[in-house]
């Protein structure tokens, strides 16, 4: 057989064992709870979720709470039944508060859920087996209940070159890891084959306290062909401590803030490694546990195998607990145990014993004296700090000089409180700093976190605010702007006149461009005809391109602008009369004139024309502008009021009057112009004519 | 003669070296801001809450970084005042506030109540609570600095201060009594 040299560990106590007490008889099935309180933290992490609801049927093994971060450990039902509450209920903690638990009344049939057992897990890949470790809810069952597949997936670039298998049991009075070990060393062995399988490690270490012959020996026997190391470690308080153990072991001290995976190293608890062979082989969650039961509160101390979530009380009883003898309850071992005031709280994951012991086993601390400074304390401490510097800063609140001091590196052993003779609580004070410490961490973090976020919004809104400035000038900028261009449009207009729109004036312009293109086009095929030369084939060809684009360019302009209001070309019409009829007058005027000067025969006839022509554009004008309803916002507003829409009838006796008048004009200036007598009298008869329609039309309507 | 001459000459020579690397390093390294200030600031709990008579933490850092009191911070309570007096080296004095140290809150809207009209989101100094017009408000715990800003402008008074309820995570060992406090007959009568 294999040495593995040891390197012994430096500090440490040697408390009384009081080992035998629990560890001679087999391990005990414990009797089936009433009512199972299963908490949904029983270990390091985050909290799990409930998966059932209060009236819901569970089977034993099944899974009621999962959560679905990383570092977390589902939780199964322990035994079949019904979930009778899920709410705070009692936890096995040192503040004794009071913590979420799904409460299962159960029916006594033990029933499992249909499990998934994997025979042969050598042909199963290391991410199943992982993840088959992770379904079952495994954390470990040494003591802090850190999730066992989290440890158990290493970072790429850390590989585990050692993996030690954690039998120490160095803490007093606890034998729950003895008896595993001499009772299911096959499982344990094969647990630990899983667990090679998985991680590759270059060497295994089975590491055991050499108090427990018989642990050693089932080892042993179990080991086989394996070439596993089973180490005997000298029996001393603390060495099962994970750091303690890698230093006596390897002769390596884990750094400061960091973790064993870091050298390569993972330690696994002997329970745990049972538990992985339960949930690899047999396919079982953890659901159960072996859990000491001991002191001289009890009658027979003994090892138990029982639920998660048993209520202690029921343990107890069922070791014959004398509850008039016990005077402290301890949740632990009697090193780094806890006081448990409520019996009415249940195992856990991490219960590894209860400890009711009698006020001579375990007397209260006497009251604490002042420091000595004796140094026994430095002397005995495992991870080589200075408790009495420490106690010192931390009776002074001195958190700089304690963190210097590395308080963090404390494992809470006690052994330093132990060996001290003024009885100074002093773990209590390195708990109560560190708390203190973390506390003020946090909160300098949230302040940290409360003033990114304040000033982000800080920034937010003096962005939304410039954003907005900047919005409200350029609408003052565009109010400006229009109310300009308005300014100018009404200067334009007035300026112009009654000026057609720029849109008109756009189609009139290309209007002429196309008539201007089209008349070159015309000119150059002409010139073609005469000179046939091919210079000129070439620009008739331009031209025709150019005409043919303005041709187009119109159509689309045409096609663009909105058809003009219905009143538009009667109000053009209107227009047009009315500058025809003012050209007109201008230029008999003019033709007047001249006559006065030169009178000539030729020049009266011209002005008489004229005249003639003046005289009718005139009247065409007053026709048009009765004749459009349209377009009366040239009459006066009333009269249009007034005024409904003239029927046809009424346009016709108006037409005819306005003939009447005309032909009356002519005739008059015809005679005043001393008009030649056949002219005269043709006037006259046309004269007649229409006063005789008119009258026709006037005895109609009056018919009407 | 020449001796003094060439003395007064080097020392005049040197103070304009060393006086344009002065003003070189006065330009080149100019602090911006007051840096007493920003350390001031880093200690402030950051609550934006106003109770000091300042529009915010930092506001209020920089009046202590300019004279003023340095017991005005009643979410810091204590412990900020000591940090503070150790900062300035000045004595620390007992809280300046009517209802003293307030144990950590958070708001709460009873969702039933809320009508939707986000004023206490505009109120809300780390924009922890969510919610829009006319939909129901809700407060981010993990965000909320406990200031009380967002109460007073709820028309429909829904909104409740309470205080952060212990976890397991967040429970601390108590410090043990200090030697010589207690002897062991009382401690029997204790018992």
């Amino acid at each position: 057989m294999n040495i593995w040299p040891i390197h012994p560990l430096r500090g440490g106590v040697h408390p009384p064992e009081c080992k035998t007490l629990s560890n001679q008889q087999p391990i005990q099935i414990a009797p089936l709870a009433k009512q199972l309180i299963v908490p949904l933290l029983q270990h390091l992490g985050c909290s799990t979720q409930a998966l059932v609801s209060v009236g819901d049927d569970v089977l034993k093994g099944q899974l009621i709470a999962d959560s679905n971060t990383f570092i977390s450990a589902a939780v199964h039902a322990p035994s079949s039944g019904t979930v009778s509450f899920i709410g705070p209920q009692p936890y096995p903690h040192t503040s004794g508060q009071l913590l979420d638990a799904i409460v299962i009344d159960t029916d006594g049939l033990d029933r499992w859920c249909p499990l998934k057992p994997l025979a042969n897990f050598k042909e199963a890949t290391a991410a199943e087996l992982l993840e088959k470790i992770r379904q079952a809810g495994i954390s470990g069952l040494g003591g802090a209940g850190f999730p066992t597949v989290v440890k158990l997936s290493p970072k790429a670039d850390q590989p585990i070159k050692t993996l030690i298998i954690n039998g120490t049991e160095c803490e007093p009075y606890i034998t729950a890891d003895d008896v595993l070990m001499r009772e299911k060393a096959t499982q344990l062995m094969l647990g630990i084959d899983i667990l090679v399988h998985i991680l590759q490690p270059e060497n295994v270490l089975i590491a055991i306290e050499d108090n427990k012959p018989e642990a050693l020996a089932s080892v042993r026997q179990a080991l086989q062909q394996r070439n596993y190391y089973v180490v005997a470690v000298p029996t001393i308080y603390p060495s099962g401590g994970e750091r303690q153990l890698i230093q006596i072991l390897t002769g390596k001290e884990v750094p400061a803030a960091q973790l064993p995976a870091q050298l390569g190293i993972l330690c696994q608890n002997v329970g745990t490694v049972v538990a992985v062979h339960d949930a690899v082989i047999e396919g079982k969650p953890l659901i159960s546990r072996i859990t000491t039961l001991t002191g001289q509160a009890l009658r027979t101390p003994m090892n138990v195998e029982c639920l998660v979530g048993t209520p202690v009380l029921e343990l107890l009883e069922f070791a014959g607990l004398q509850q008039a003898k016990m005077s402290r309850l301890i949740a632990g071992g009697p090193m780094m145990g806890f006081t448990l005031n409520s019996l009415s709280a249940p195992i856990i994951k991490t219960s590894n014993c209860l400890l009711a012991a009698t006020a001579e086993e375990l007397p209260a601390p006497p009251p604490a004296m002042p420091c000595i400074r004796c140094g026994d304390c430095a002397e005995v401490c495992p991870a080589h700090l200075l408790p009495q510097q420490l106690h010192f800063y931390a009776l002074g609140g001195d958190h700089p000089q304690l963190q210097a001091h590395n308080l963090f590196d404390c494992i809470e052993c006690g052994a330093c409180a132990y060996v001290c003779p003024s009885s100074i609580p002093l773990v209590q004070y390195y708990r109560a700093a560190k708390a203190d410490i973390r506390e003020l961490e946090k909160k300098q973090a949230k302040s940290e976190h409360a003033k990114e976020r304040f000033e982000f919004r800080q920034e937010r809104l003096r962005l939304e605010e410039e954003r907005k400035e900047a919005e409200r000038q350029a609408r003052a900028e565009r109010l400006a702007k229009t109310k300009a261009e308005q300014a100018k449009k009404a200067a334009q207009a007035e300026a112009a006149g009654h000026q057609a729109s720029t849109a008109d004036d756009d189609v009139k312009r290309l209007k002429i461009a196309a008539s201007m293109a089209q008349v070159a086009l015309r000119k150059a095929e002409k010139q073609l005809e005469t000179h046939n030369t091919e210079e000129l084939k070439i620009q008739i060809e331009q031209l025709r391109i150019t005409a043919e684009q303005a041709k187009q360019a119109l159509a689309a302009i045409n096609a663009a602008t909105p058809t003009p209001a219905p009143s538009k070309p009667a109000d053009d019409d209107l227009k047009r009369l009315k500058i025809a009829a003012s050209m007109a007058q201008v230029t008999l005027r003019k033709a007047e004139k001249q006559l006065a000067t030169h009178h000539t025969e030729e020049l009266q006839t011209q002005v008489e024309q004229l005249r003639v022509s003046a005289e009718q554009a005139k009247h065409a004008l007053d026709a048009a502008t009765a004749a459009a309803p349209v377009t009366a916002e040239t009459s006066a507003p009333v009269e249009k009021a007034a005024k409904p829409e003239l029927s046809a009838a009424e346009h016709a006796l108006k037409k005819a009057k306005i003939e009447v008048a005309m032909k009356r004009a002519a005739l008059r200036k015809a005679e005043r112009a001393e008009a030649a007598v056949e002219i005269l009298a043709a006037l006259q008869t046309e004269l007649t004519q229409a006063e005789q329609s008119l009258a026709e039309l006037n005895q109609s309507e009056a018919g009407v | 003669m020449s001796m003094v001459f060439i003395a007064v000459t080097a020392l005049v020579l040197l103070s304009l070296v060393f006086g344009a690397i002065l003003g070189f390093a006065a330009v080149r390294f100019r602090v911006e801001g007051n840096p007493i200030a920003e350390q001031i600031n880093a200690l402030l709990p950051q609550t934006q809450c106003g109770q000091c008579g300042y529009p915010g933490c930092k506001p209020y850092a920089e009046a202590i970084a300019s004279g003023e009191k340095i017991n005005k911070c009643p979410p810091g309570g204590e412990a900020t005042i000591q940090a503070l007096a150790e900062l300035l080296d000045v004595e620390p004095e007992p809280l300046d506030a009517v209802e003293g140290e307030k144990p950590q809150m958070v708001a709460f809207i009873r969702e039933a109540e809320c009508i939707g009209c986000t004023k206490c989101i505009q109120a809300c100094p780390v924009d922890a609570i969510l919610g829009a017009a006319k939909q129901m408000h809700t407060v981010i715990v993990s965000e909320c600095t406990g200031c009380d800003l967002c109460v007073e402008p709820c028309p429909v008074d829904c909104i409740d201060m309470i205080p952060v309820a212990g976890t397991l995570q967040s429970w601390k060992w108590e410090h043990p009594l200090p030697p010589g406090t207690l002897i062991a007959t009382d401690r029997e009568a204790l018992k």
